[in-house]
């Protein structure tokens, strides 16, 4: 493969594209919806209406607005049509054709300057809902491996591991460690052979960025991991996906596949003495296995326990070789930093938090979907303007983010700027961008207790503060619940909270009192009205 | 990868049982080179072939990979996506995660338990229906969410998700 190739297959994709394109939403929500039938209906009506030559119609990834799937996007227009059904899909034929006689019913549109779509910043996601997921070619007629091949032909590995150092990006899993510095470490590392994992093993329930980027551009994740293998010196990869994901594992085989064909992995890549592999290994449900090193071992065809740190995966990783891991959105990002350099790349968002991040925004809220904003961003403003608030209109309560790892933030601080340094001040955290609302049906003390379950149900047993801990935290939290608990149990919870945070072996036990902590901080009337006065 | 253990090339007969799966599972055995560390990969595919994972069936697996049964075992009972135990005719999932969760997936599975009669986790009497949970689909933009054998369906109520369940059961009772 050369450049001269890799720009004649993007020619050749331009060339076979019709004036007016549909862009139908091929990702897990819509698809759930029968967007498949949709499509179909769609190419029907094209041919039945002779418009072959000049409508197209593309399976595209996720277009975001996900509540109000199946989405349609006309290009080049940009409208949206929402809740498209296979009966209402033949009048969006009919209203480019200029011959709807408004008879036959047709789903409701929504301009591209809606708030949702207006205020977003796609970095991440630019390809998404864009390029078709399953054809190679469509990413390459974006642009894509040419970051890649830039990298390959025209940067040392030591360029590109500044680059990124320079750019501030910080790894989007939910720590915020330096990308860069992560990188640097890896590449200096000694070993035989070094790995670069990328960690798709979304588990926070209420989270669906990872899932939605895999499925949308499998191909942008492939090209970053290949960027940080040779930044690092790997040449093997692994893209460790939650089993959960069916639809994101086949499209990340297939683009592998893909890749292999065109040669943009395996040997020599680019005709440089560069060899990058990918194997996709497939988590079978263990929220411990975003911890890296229980990751590790799960590759490894083990119990996914985590052991203690350090020595760090970057030094002593898989099969004890140093080993370099990043999640999914830190490697989407890293295309983009090559192609429009690292100062690009600072100049947006916050100023220890560079670049956009990715959310989930689900709960009670108008607006549901994926949304990608730059960081700095309030709270306030991804609730009310992108969210709409509430769908009955009743005000917002709080917001949890970070899942079963972070905490619930009350309205009163949702002028809070979204980054990682303001999120952790007020005890939540980033997390990898799951964000739930939540109205005032919801009672904060379940919300606790139905997260503290969660991490006893998830805590794999190795350390005795994580497994006894949070089955000592959950029945008191169920205690009180049923209302028979007293102020006692109240200080043994909040006494316990602080033991398990201090002394838990990994993230997932030093995390899990972060609800309880948080719900107690801001909404402590509610645990107060349900306690027992004893004498 | 590490070391592979030395591949001993095992016969590729037909399985004394005959049961061609088991063909299949060792083609995919072979293809990770018996390496141990592919027992995940390898226990996903067994699943996927058997529908559950039997002690034979782990006990097999162990001597191919040339591991300690306690080690299959242990791995097969750790990770939640494994089931030791066969499945019904028809799989419920319900989806906990959290924004099903504030949108009352709790009162949606509560529904399916009092029609089904079972609790999350059970298999009906009659063998027609298993009655499962799921941590987070994924599918947050459509919460609450329940798969119904396999196909995800969104913005389910108590009503819509008793509608699907209830035909299963009903073509159970005799």
């Amino acid at each position: 493969m050369e450049l001269a190739e890799l720009r004649a297959i993007a020619e050749r994709e331009q060339q076979r594209r019709k004036p007016i394109c549909l862009r139908c939403c091929m990702a897990a929500g819509c698809l759930s919806s029968d967007a498949r039938t949709v499509k179909e209906r769609l190419e029907q009506a094209i041919a039945e209406a002779g418009l072959q030559d000049k409508v197209e119609v593309r399976g595209v990834g996720c277009l975001r607005l996900c509540s109000q799937g199946p989405l349609v996007q006309v290009d080049p227009d940009g409208t949206y049509y929402a809740n498209v059904t296979p009966e209402t899909a033949p009048a969006v034929i009919a209203a480019l054709a200029g011959s709807g006689d408004g008879e036959a019913p047709a789903p409701r549109t929504i301009e591209p300057d809606h708030p949702f779509f207006a205020r977003q910043m796609p970095v991440v996601l630019e390809n998404s809902g864009r390029v078709d997921p399953e054809r190679i070619e469509s990413y390459i007629a974006a642009g894509g491996y040419q970051a890649l091949y830039h990298v390959l032909h025209e940067m040392t590995p030591a360029e590109v591991i500044d680059a990124i150092t320079r750019s501030g990006l910080r790894g989007r899993g939910g720590a915020g460690y330096p990308t860069g510095l992560k990188w640097a470490t890896v590449a200096k590392a000694s070993g035989e052979r070094k790995f670069v994992v990328c960690n798709g093993d979304e588990g926070d329930p209420g989270a669906f960025m990872d899932r939605s980027v895999l499925e949308s551009d499998p191909h942008r994740i492939l090209e970053g991991m290949a960027i940080a293998a040779y930044a690092v010196g790997a040449t093997q990869g692994y893209a460790y996906v939650r089993g959960e994901y069916p639809l994101a594992i086949r499209r990340l085989e297939l683009a592998i596949r893909q890749a292999k064909r065109y040669g943009l992995l395996g040997s020599q890549i680019f005709d440089t003495a560069f060899d990058f592999r990918v194997d996709i290994r497939i988590g079978a449900g263990a929220f411990v296995c975003g911890e890296e090193t229980a990751l590790i071992a799960s590759i490894e065809g083990q119990r996914g326990t985590p052991r203690p740190r350090p020595p760090y995966p970057a030094q002593r990783g898989l099969w004890g070789c140093p080993t370099l891991i990043n999640n999914v959105e830190t490697f989407a990002n890293i295309v983009p930093i090559i192609r429009n350099g690292p100062e690009w790349f600072s100049g947006i968002g916050a100023a220890k938090s560079a670049g956009t991040k990715v959310f989930a925004l689900a709960g009670k809220i108008r607006n549901t979907g994926l949304i990608e904003v730059p960081m700095g961003m309030t709270l306030r403003t991804i609730v009310e303007d992108l969210g709409g608030g509430t769908p009955d209109g009743t005000p917002v309560k709080a917001v949890q983010t970070g899942g079963p790892s972070g905490g619930c933030i009350p309205a009163t601080l949702f002028d809070t700027p979204v980054d990682y340094e303001s999120l952790a001040q007020i005890g939540s955290i980033m997390g990898s961008g799951g964000m739930i609302v939540m109205d005032e049906q919801t009672s904060m003390v379940d919300v606790a207790h139905y997260f503290m379950e969660f991490c006893m149900d998830e805590s794999c047993g190795k350390c005795i503060p994580c497994r006894v801990g949070t089955v000592q935290m959950e029945r008191l939290l169920s205690k009180i619940r049923a209302g028979q608990a007293d102020r006692e149990d109240l200080e043994r919870l909040r006494e316990l909270c602080l033991m398990v945070k201090a002394t838990s072996l990994c993230g997932l036990g030093q995390s899990a009192p972060n609800p309880v902590l948080s719900t107690l901080r801001y909404f402590p009337e509610e645990y107060e009205a349900l306690l027992v006065s004893r004498q | 990868m590490s070391g592979p253990t030395t591949a001993v090339k095992q016969k590729q007969a037909a399985h004394p049982s005959g049961d061609n799966r088991f063909r299949i599972l060792e083609a995919t055995m072979k293809r990770h080179q018996h390496q141990p560390a592919a027992l995940i990969e390898v226990l996903h595919k067994a699943q996927e072939l058997f529908g559950y994972l039997s002690d034979d069936l782990l006990l097999n697996i162990a001597h191919s990979l040339k591991l300690p049964p306690s080690r299959v075992y242990g791995v097969a009972t750790f990770y939640h996506f494994f089931t030791l135990a066969p499945q019904g005719e028809h799989t419920c999932v319900v989806c906990l995660g959290t924004a099903c969760y504030v949108k009352g997936a709790a009162a949606l599975l509560a529904a399916i338990e009092r029609e089904a009669g079972v609790k999350a986790g059970g298999t009906t009497a009659d063998n027609r229906l298993s009655l499962l949970t799921a941590r987070c689909l994924g599918a947050c933009g459509i919460a609450p969410a329940v798969v119904f054998d396999g196909t995800v369906a969104g913005q389910q109520t108590p009503e819509t998700a008793l509608e699907r369940v209830k035909g299963w059961l009903e073509d159970g009772t005799r």
